[in-house]
């Protein structure tokens, strides 16, 4: 089956469960997690994850919908971007 | 990870912080097959096809904006020209015909429907003519419908008769509606094109496929970014790193332009690349001018300046896209845009400055409020001057002049929304009226001895 990949990215400032909240809310969808990069950049805690989300039956809308109850809970920003945008833009 | 966290982080910051955005999807729709000597059928047929198929927009639109997290901020609609479709009808069939588009757009929630307008650059039909006196009783009884009038081309010459008209017009216009806001829906083009998905001057031409789905992207703010992070190096350096911001944001343009069209199973038209300002704070064309080093747009050296900016964001958009078309310049409107906004209020900016960017770079004299008493002759003689700038150099020219009831140069005026808010700029008192009043057609001009 291919692979339906989104970038998840979040911005903020580093604090406990972060990774946990974020993987339990792709596990209750069925969502794969298949890499992840985390770095401080500019004095931001930046995490970015890669999630194949061929197994799901959600959309990336009800993805957003499930993040922005942990942005408002911990003030992070959290992106979903499926990765076509990425290959389009950085891949010739 | 095939992406390094820099690269994913620099698609997120173009979206998160600097603007980056879809400035527009405008469907293109063929009304042709719509045509009914039968007004109410006619009506009916216009209706039906605009509905269904703005719906089918708006909501395609959406599932794209969540997918890739880029706001789409425009879902809209353009038209054949409607003087084409309502050559065979009554004399009230052009109105009518623009209250049934008004309907649509408002039920399928779009945003705006452009094309009740015509193509007279050598002369006007009866209907033609019938559409161009209806214009000011349109825009002051409908709320989304935009118009346009092509009355010049490089192959044809200029309608110097149509240009008398609209200075007259765009003052009726203006008498009619609440700071003369009706004009902000009423551009006047040379050379047109007809894939242009940007209003007021969107229309689905004769050359075009029954839809065509074309997309304006739109980055000041992301160009903005790169400039100012590039703050030493030389203007070769500078158009490089331009260049390939514009390749990658045009690059995204079209994959969700194509992508939308597929999912509607219309045909993708093209990606304009034109850089679109908003009054958000940092999307502004100026603010990238400014960034460059020059202390306000209108200043000596703005225009060498716009020129290494489109130029790059061409070669960029060229490289990145086979379909760049549509206007793909700069747009510098003067409301829409708080730099140049600042430099009308500065008095760096004027609108003979104005006129000299549109030679090498822009699209045109654009959102500009004039004193409302501002005579017809000399609105038309400025529409005369920055279209034969386009007609002679074989590119776009078009002009949205707003002239203010009861205010003058110097005063503000707010249009509101995105039409933004701005300082009504000085016009030269000297007349033009003789020169104007002379009307006929200005001859195509000589395309060999470029200088």
């Amino acid at each position: 089956m291919p692979k339906d990949l989104v970038f998840i990215t979040v911005i903020g400032k580093d604090q406990k469960g972060i990774i946990a909240r974020i993987s339990n809310a792709l596990f209750k969808h069925n969502i794969n997690i298949e890499d992840l990069n985390q770095k401080i950049m500019d004095g931001y805690f930046v995490m970015t994850m890669l999630a194949d989300m061929a197994d799901s039956r959600a959309s990336i809308g009800d993805i957003k919908k499930e993040f922005a109850e942990i942005e408002k809970q911990m003030d992070l920003n959290i992106q979903v971007q499926h990765e076509n945008i990425f290959k389009a833009m950085h891949r010739v | 990870m095939e992406y390094s966290l820099e690269e994913v982080m620099e698609t997120v910051r173009m979206t998160l912080y600097h603007n980056f955005d879809i400035r527009t999807v405008t469907l293109g729709i063929n009304l042709k097959d719509c045509i009914d000597t039968d007004i109410e059928s006619f009506k009916s047929n216009v209706y039906d096809k605009v509905t269904e198929y703005g719906k089918r927009l708006v909501s395609e639109a959406g599932k794209i904006e969540d997918k890739y997290a880029v706001p789409i901020i425009n879902k809209r609609i353009s038209v054949t020209p409607v003087s084409l479709i309502v050559e065979s009808c009554k004399e009230d069939a052009p109105l009518e015909i623009a209250k049934t588009l008004d309907m649509a757009a408002h039920d399928a929630n779009i945003d705006f429907i452009g094309g009740y307008g015509a193509l007279v650059q050598k002369g006007m039909t009866r209907a033609d003519s019938r559409l161009i006196d209806s214009l000011p009783e349109m825009l002051s009884s409908t709320e989304q419908v935009c118009a346009f009038l092509n009355v010049g081309s490089t192959v044809s010459g200029m309608n110097m008769d149509a240009i008398i008209k609209i200075g007259n017009i765009l003052k009726d216009i203006a008498s009619r509606t609440d700071n003369g806001i009706g004009c902000t829906k009423f551009a006047v083009f040379s050379n047109a094109p007809e894939d242009n998905p940007f209003m007021a001057g969107a229309f689905h031409g004769v050359g075009e496929p029954d839809f065509s789905l074309n997309i304006g992207i739109s980055g000041p703010g992301v160009v903005r970014s790169v400039v100012e992070k590039n703050r030493d190096c030389d203007l070769t350096g500078l158009s490089e790193v331009i260049k390939r911001t514009a390749f990658k944001i045009t690059r995204a343009g079209e994959l969700i332009g194509r992508e939308l069209a597929s999912n509607m199973e219309v045909p993708f038209g093209i990606v304009d690349i034109s850089l679109a300002s908003t009054n958000k704070v940092g999307d502004s064309v100026a603010g990238i001018v400014e960034m460059m080093g020059i202390e306000h747009i209108g200043a000596p050296g703005s225009t060498a300046a716009l020129a290494l900016l489109i130029d790059a964001v061409k070669k960029g958009g060229a490289m990145a896209s086979g379909n760049v078309g549509g206007l793909s310049g700069t747009f510098i409107p003067v409301s829409e845009d708080s730099g140049m906004n600042e430099g009308v209020r500065s008095g760096a900016l004027s609108i003979e400055k104005l006129e000299a960017l549109t030679a090498v770079c822009s699209v045109g004299l654009d959102m500009i409020a004039i004193p409302g008493d501002t005579p017809a002759e000399t609105i038309s003689a400025i529409i005369a001057d920055e279209l034969s700038i386009g007609v002679v150099n074989g590119k776009t020219t078009g002009v949205r002049l707003i002239p203010v009831p009861g205010k003058v140069a110097g005063d503000y005026v707010n249009f509101g929304g995105l039409l933004g808010e701005t300082y009504v700029m000085n016009v030269s008192s000297f007349s033009s009226r003789d020169f104007i009043l002379r009307g006929g057609r200005m001859p195509a001009p000589i395309t060999s001895m470029k200088n």
